[in-house]
């Protein structure tokens, strides 16, 4: 029972192209943890019968829309849970076909570590270079390489050695500082759960064991101290009359009673008094903790408003230069005006610049004559009404991560990472 | 340093961070109270997310006419506690004013009719936002569910062109008549909702825990004796032990086996269930889309 109570959580995503076997790694996971129910099984053991399907198509098991299953694809990005003692697990599973770098990007961006599948058969293709910068443009820290269906290459030590050599050797540009690589068969369960006994030669850990072990404690910001106020508390009842509280998730390093603070934007300095959890006072409060912050002076703060320790100060321009993936149907406008949300502030902007897009099959840079659609993934400068408080992306997820709305039809159209 | 939170931490922080930020971007929110355990942790969290002020939006919860009895008493006992509004909607007066129209047949369920009601009650209420305790290891069409879950002016839901989510980074930008479901414990199974219970003490409806009742088995399902309820030639009610897993209406709930009289032995018994917690649901079993489609036409 306090097993349970005392499991940490891990996010994590999946990225694979069509028929490298995304679906039955998952629900391998999941069945070999014993997270799919038996009613679960009989239904789509039911659906696989009425589709035609030879064997019980675990696939049916992560396509949730009707459409989906009619014609056998995933459209959006799904959700899925399982738990060992050890973690709780949230998978956000992303189609690997149409639309797949607006969703593998959605996807990302709570991720503490990706899954890229390779097919052992096919070697590193276009798909896994653009999986593995997507996944390292979203900051994420941690990449399990699995090399799928080695089942079909006779569990053979010296395809795998090269698929990681070659994989190292791409990928050494790239911001990732802990790749592992598990040679894995999802259909037959070899090193997915259970060890393999087919491949003798490899002496890691399996996938399970590493999703409950690896460390991401230290993946937070525990350094910058940012707590970007969402809503101020005023009971104004009899009880609490003069109570006033900032309400907030922390996004960055560690606050405690006593510490100075700065209030941005208007550079007002005071000390916290006491920080809360409903009724409960804490001695500190860090990310992602959503708390209660009281001041010992009385000062004008409102939402989007940051508190910030003194010795500490995010920077505070007008102007953000940042790399967005575009999420719309609609293209962008070159020089068109967004709602920008970034924490718990919410401004007018302007695109001012766009310097580049990014071929994420090559990674190279197009700069001539392009526009920018779905999927596409862009440097731009933005200007915005008002001055943004913030850290760079690759500092801090928190403080770095803006979205774009579009005025008129109310759609997130873009997500951009601060540079 | 140990700057760690465990599970439950991290699930209870991002349902206060939803609470208060649909809060701040919507106009007139209300908690749809179903009376069940999901919702009655959704009061707990929204109490928490704006302590020592109260709630700062009522509960509305939606009267099928086929209540279990005690969850009525529960409710009402639940909103002097947390000293938060009530407001209800009535199944009955909607077929009363014949918006909605009762299913025929031998034991017609109120189910659908629930969501002419609460597009009613949302309407009357001039509600743009709606807080729900829907999760999305639920049932499959919820897995693709936002935490803001955009409704067009017909309280409908189109799940394939939904906005997309990124980091804590919520848009709850819309048109005048258009609303949102917002769900803030999307990310919760139903293992994690049982222990925040027990780790938070949070009082539930007795009838989920195992007591006596009189029930009849229908093709498996346990249903409770009531007046909304006609025995089939040959059937007939039996005290048996059981409890229940989730609520809804006594007309389609079922109950399971259990021995189950406190918390722990729950948590034992969701651990060791080798079906999910809708299994004993009619209404999902209509069809293989039974939710999606109900969801499309406004349902939770």
């Amino acid at each position: 029972m306090n097993g349970y109570l005392d499991m940490d959580l891990l996010r994590f995503t999946t990225a694979g192209s069509v028929d490298d076997g995304k679906s039955t790694l998952i629900g391998r996971l999941m069945y070999d943890t014993k997270s799919i129910f038996e009613d679960q099984l009989e239904a789509i053991e039911r659906s696989s019968e009425k589709r035609g399907d030879e064997t019980v198509n675990l696939a049916l098991l992560t396509d949730g829309l009707k459409a989906e299953r009619e014609q056998g694809i995933t459209i959006d990005v799904a959700y899925r849970y399982f738990a060992t003692p050890k973690r709780k697990f949230i998978i956000a599973d992303t189609p690997g076909h149409i639309q797949y770098t607006r969703n593998m990007v959605t996807g990302a961006s709570t991720a503490n570590l990706a899954i890229i599948l390779i097919d052992a058969r096919n070697g590193i293709i276009e798909q896994t270079s653009r999986h593995t910068f997507i996944a390292s443009m979203l900051g994420i820290k941690h990449i399990v390489v699995c090399v799928n269906k080695m089942d079909l290459v006779d569990f053979s030590e010296e395809v795998f050695n090269n698929i990681k050599t070659k994989y190292q050797e791409f990928s050494s540009t790239l911001n990732l500082p802990d790749i592992r690589f598990i040679p894995i068969s999802a259909l037959k369960g070899d090193n997915v759960v259970d060890a393999s006994k087919n491949m003798d030669w490899y002496k890691g850990q399996t996938l399970l064991q590493t999703l409950e072990t690896v460390q991401i404690v230290s993946d937070f910001n525990f350094e910058d101290a940012r707590f970007p106020v969402q809503r101020v508390i005023r009971p104004q009842s009899a009880q609490y009359p003069d109570f006033r509280g900032f309400a907030g998730r922390v996004e960055g390093g560690v606050f405690r009673p006593g510490d100075s603070i700065t209030v941005l934007p208007s550079g007002l300095t005071t000390k916290i008094s006491k920080i809360y959890n409903a009724d409960v006072e804490l001695e500190e409060a860090y990310s992602p903790m959503s708390v209660c912050i009281t001041l010992e002076n009385n000062i004008d703060i409102s939402r989007g408003d940051m508190l910030v320790k003194s010795d500490n100060l995010p920077k505070v321009d007008q102007e953000i230069e940042l790399m967005v993936c575009w999420m719309n149907d609609k293209k962008m406008n070159p020089t068109g005006k967004y709602l920008l949300r970034h924490t718990t502030n919410e401004a007018k902007c302007v695109v001012k610049n766009v310097a580049y897009k990014m071929n994420i099959n090559t990674l190279e840079k197009i700069v001539d004559n392009f526009e920018v659609e779905k999927n596409d993934i862009v440097k731009i400068t933005l200007k915005s009404a008002k001055p943004l408080f913030f850290d760079a992306y690759k500092k801090n997820r928190g403080t770095g991560s803006v979205i774009l709305v579009d005025e008129f039809s109310n759609e997130t159209v873009g997500a951009g990472m601060i540079v | 340093m140990s700057y760690n939170l465990n599970h439950l931490e991290q699930l209870e922080s991002e349902a206060i961070f939803i609470f208060r930020e649909a809060v701040e971007q919507f106009e007139n929110p209300v908690i749809l109270f179903s009376g069940g355990k999901d919702s009655i942790t959704l009061v707990h969290l929204a109490y928490k997310a704006f302590f020592p002020a109260k709630i700062p939006f009522p509960l509305l919860h939606i009267d099928t006419g086929h209540n279990f009895p005690e969850t009525l008493v529960f409710r009402d006992e639940l909103a002097k506690r947390y000293n938060v509004k009530l407001d209800i909607g009535y199944v009955q007066d909607s077929i009363d004013r014949g918006t909605a129209v009762e299913e025929k047949g031998l034991n017609p369920s109120r189910n659908t009719l629930q969501s002419i009601t609460l597009l009613e009650k949302l309407e009357e209420g001039k509600y743009d936002a709606a807080f729900g305790g829907g999760r999305r290891d639920e049932e499959k069409a919820r897995a693709k569910e936002r935490f803001f879950s955009h409704r067009d002016e017909f309280g409908q839901w189109d799940p394939k062109n939904q906005r997309p989510e990124l980091w804590n980074l919520f848009n709850g930008k819309k048109a005048p008549g258009e609303s949102f479901r917002v769900f803030p414990i999307s990310n919760w199974t139903e293992m994690d909702v049982w222990q925040y219970i027990k780790k938070e003490n949070i009082a539930l409806p007795s009838i989920y825990f195992a007591h006596d009742r009189s029930i009849v088995n229908r093709g498996g399902v346990l249903l409770a004796e009531s007046p909304y309820n006609t025995l089939l030639p040959g059937e007939k009610y039996e005290q048996m032990h059981i409890r229940y897993r989730t609520l809804g209406c006594m007309t389609i709930t079922g109950a399971i086996f259990s021995d189950a009289d406190d918390l722990d032995k729950v948590i034992e018994e969701v651990a060791a269930a080798r079906s999910t917690e809708r299994g004993n649901r009619a209404d999902d079993k209509r069809s293989e889309a039974a939710m999606e489609d109900r969801k499309k036409q406004g349902y939770f």
